[in-house]
């Protein structure tokens, strides 16, 4: 036959190549954006880095800033963002651990979902109104304290760890909580004695990335502790000054002198949090080859 | 035998302790769960509790009313809907923005990152996501402002002033369009990390059939992975939504209108200074003067706090509905 003879239709069906472009095109600009948001991740960096670099020296980390001048150190802010950390750390870490033991190993699926959507509205929360949350409820009437700002950093706080430790309990293998009750352990010493101590790595990291998380938070601050002294405050009681707010006060001075000040601190807190995401990071690997180990 | 007769006096005791101790554990874990909610539910009746007397003053009409003269006597309005305004420009501007640039470094990360680079990209993409709001308006107002002023706002106004939308830019750049830029730095990482996750789950299977109908890469993108993903995509544009409506810090550093009253913050121009419900209360609660200025600042909040849990639940619904979804075609 004839047919047999006659070369088969392998030419490249109409429109291919406009096919083959517009695919090309796709995947050029989704490199694209990858690239532009690392850019712009750089381009925040480097200017941080460069404006603040320059700012940064020995007395700026260790001395109390001047009255009235840009001059002087940032030590009360660092000391402050530390301890208003540490407080809402105190307060969320043990808060969301218990909410997360309760949804991982009491609770049934009717009652964990009202508990999950209340996790997860809270996360919604805009911090703003956290801010005045806390103002109404802790200052008003009263007096600033870095305890009103700590508890705002909190409730931020608070979502964060209890999902995180959420899920890893959840990848806590089965098995370990059918040994022990197959031996005859009661529940609460399989939590406390074998769940718990599995987890702790993953806990521990999720603490730590949501610490770096509210380590920035400035709205829960701006009103709970933003009127302070010129000095360290260790004493809860009192408003304590912060990072995040004086950045914020500075950032809205029209004098350059303090942009410089305020560059310095945001490299600073960059830094900081930086480093606690980063130790968070390593943690994570760590305790995540130990559960699967 | 010893070890028997041993075992029983110390087990009925022990079992009773452990009965209390389960007890124990489960009131404390539940308490806990309770205080969450307790706080959700104060958070909500203390801001509604204090704008009250916003609230039976004005009624509805405060979030369609566009003054706010803070001040003594006849000048003491306030009104919401300079500030809805200033939301919804800043907000749908940053969403226009982000959505298909999250959506494509998902895509990426999921689809294209080659494996070695992979890791290294979504952690630098969720990097971007961990530079504090202040950090970031300070970038805006000193940084990206003078940038946006001298280059491509007064470029934009130059050829397409005719256009309302590129009216003249503002000093120093601040303005609604800094702002979006602002929110859509923040609203880009969460797009991303969850379209990629959302991507991850369709099933290869799928993928597969696609190319091997000879669709090219692209082709099965759209038909399969963006099609199936659709609603998820919804989800996390709205997600990021909730995060840019209630930003407070950055926009106030970058929006340029903390102290104009409320008729000129309502202009055709994206590079005019504007406000948001949320940057408006940081801006002016510190210094508001008389106890209606600060009802009507928890109005705001209220206000806020209804967009944003709704925003919220529609988003969770999304999720859930869809989480059936790959089940079902595995």
């Amino acid at each position: 036959m004839a047919g047999v003879a006659a070369p088969l239709p392998f030419e490249p069906c109409p429109g291919l190549r406009r096919r083959q472009f517009v695919n090309r095109l796709m995947k050029t600009l989704a490199t694209g954006s990858a690239l532009m948001a690392i850019a712009v991740l750089g381009v925040v960096v480097y200017s941080v880095a460069q404006r603040g670099g320059s700012a940064i020296s020995l007395a700026f980390l260790t001395k109390d800033p001047q009255l009235f001048t840009a001059g002087g150190g940032i030590a009360p802010f660092i000391v402050g963002t530390v301890e208003l950390v540490l407080i809402a750390t105190a307060i969320a870490l043990p808060l969301g651990v218990l909410i997360a033991i309760y949804l991982s190993e009491f609770a049934r699926s009717r009652t964990a979902r009202p508990i999950v959507l209340v996790l997860d509205l809270m996360n919604g929360l805009p911090s703003i109104v956290v801010g005045l949350f806390v103002f109404s409820l802790l200052v008003a009437h009263k007096h600033q304290s870095g305890l009103a700002g700590s508890c705002g950093l909190a409730i931020v706080m608070l979502p964060l760890v209890a999902r995180t430790t959420q899920e890893l309990l959840r990848i806590v293998p089965e098995t370990l909580r059918e040994g022990a009750l197959a031996l005859g352990v009661s529940r609460w010493r399989t939590v406390i004695g074998i769940v718990l101590p599995a987890a702790i790595g993953g806990i521990v990291t999720g603490t730590v990335l949501a610490v770096a998380r509210v380590a920035g938070e400035t709205a829960p601050l701006l009103f709970a502790t933003s009127v302070y002294g010129n000095g360290v405050v260790l004493n809860p009681d009192h408003a304590v000054p912060s990072i995040p707010v004086q950045i914020f006060n500075y950032s809205q001075l029209p004098d350059p002198s303090y942009h410089t000040v305020a560059w310095g601190m945001a490299l600073v807190l960059m830094a900081m949090i930086l480093l606690t995401s980063l130790t968070a990071r390593a943690l994570h690997a760590r305790s995540r080859r130990n559960l699967i180990r | 035998m010893n070890t028997i007769a041993h075992a029983v006096p110390v087990g009925l005791g022990r079992r009773l302790g452990d009965r209390f101790g389960d007890g124990v554990l489960i009131a404390l874990t539940l308490l806990a769960s309770l205080v969450a909610a307790v706080v959700l539910v104060a958070v909500a009746v203390k801001v509604i509790d204090d704008a009250s007397p916003a609230i039976s003053r004005y009624g509805l009409g405060f979030i369609g009313h566009t003054s706010w003269t803070p001040g003594e006597g006849v000048r003491n309005v306030f009104g919401a809907g300079a500030f809805l305004f200033g939301t919804a420009v800043t907000s749908a501007t940053a969403l226009l923005i982000a959505t298909p640039i999250g959506v494509a470094i998902g895509l990426y990360l999921s689809e294209l990152a080659p494996r070695g680079v992979r890791g290294v990209i979504g952690s630098l993409v969720e990097l971007l996501a961990a530079i504090p709001s202040v950090v970031l308006g300070l970038w805006g107002i000193l940084v990206l402002g003078p940038f946006l002023q001298k280059h491509l706002e007064s470029w934009l106004h130059s050829a397409f002033g005719f256009i309302p939308l590129f009216g003249a830019p503002a000093a120093a750049g601040v303005g609604l369009f800094n702002a979006a830029l602002i929110l859509t730095i923040m609203v880009v990482p969460i797009i991303a990390s969850i379209s990629r996750e959302l991507f991850d789950r369709v099933p290869t299977e799928l993928e597969e059939g696609a190319l091997a109908l000879g669709a090219t890469h692209w082709e099965m993108v759209r038909g399969v992975i963006l099609h199936s993903a659709r609603p998820g995509i919804a989800a996390a544009a709205i997600l990021g939504l909730g995060r840019a409506l209630g930003e407070a810090i950055a926009v106030a550093q970058v929006v340029g209108g903390g102290s104009l009253a409320g008729p000129a913050l309502i202009h055709a121009s994206l590079f005019g200074p504007g406000d948001t419900l949320a940057s408006r209360i940081a801006n002016q609660f510190p210094g508001a003067t008389s106890s209606l200025q600060i009802a009507s600042l928890f109005y705001l909040a209220v206000i806020l706090l209804v967009i944003g849990l709704l925003a919220n639940l529609a988003a969770q619904t999304i999720v859930r509905r869809f989480e059936f979804a790959p089940v079902r075609g595995a």
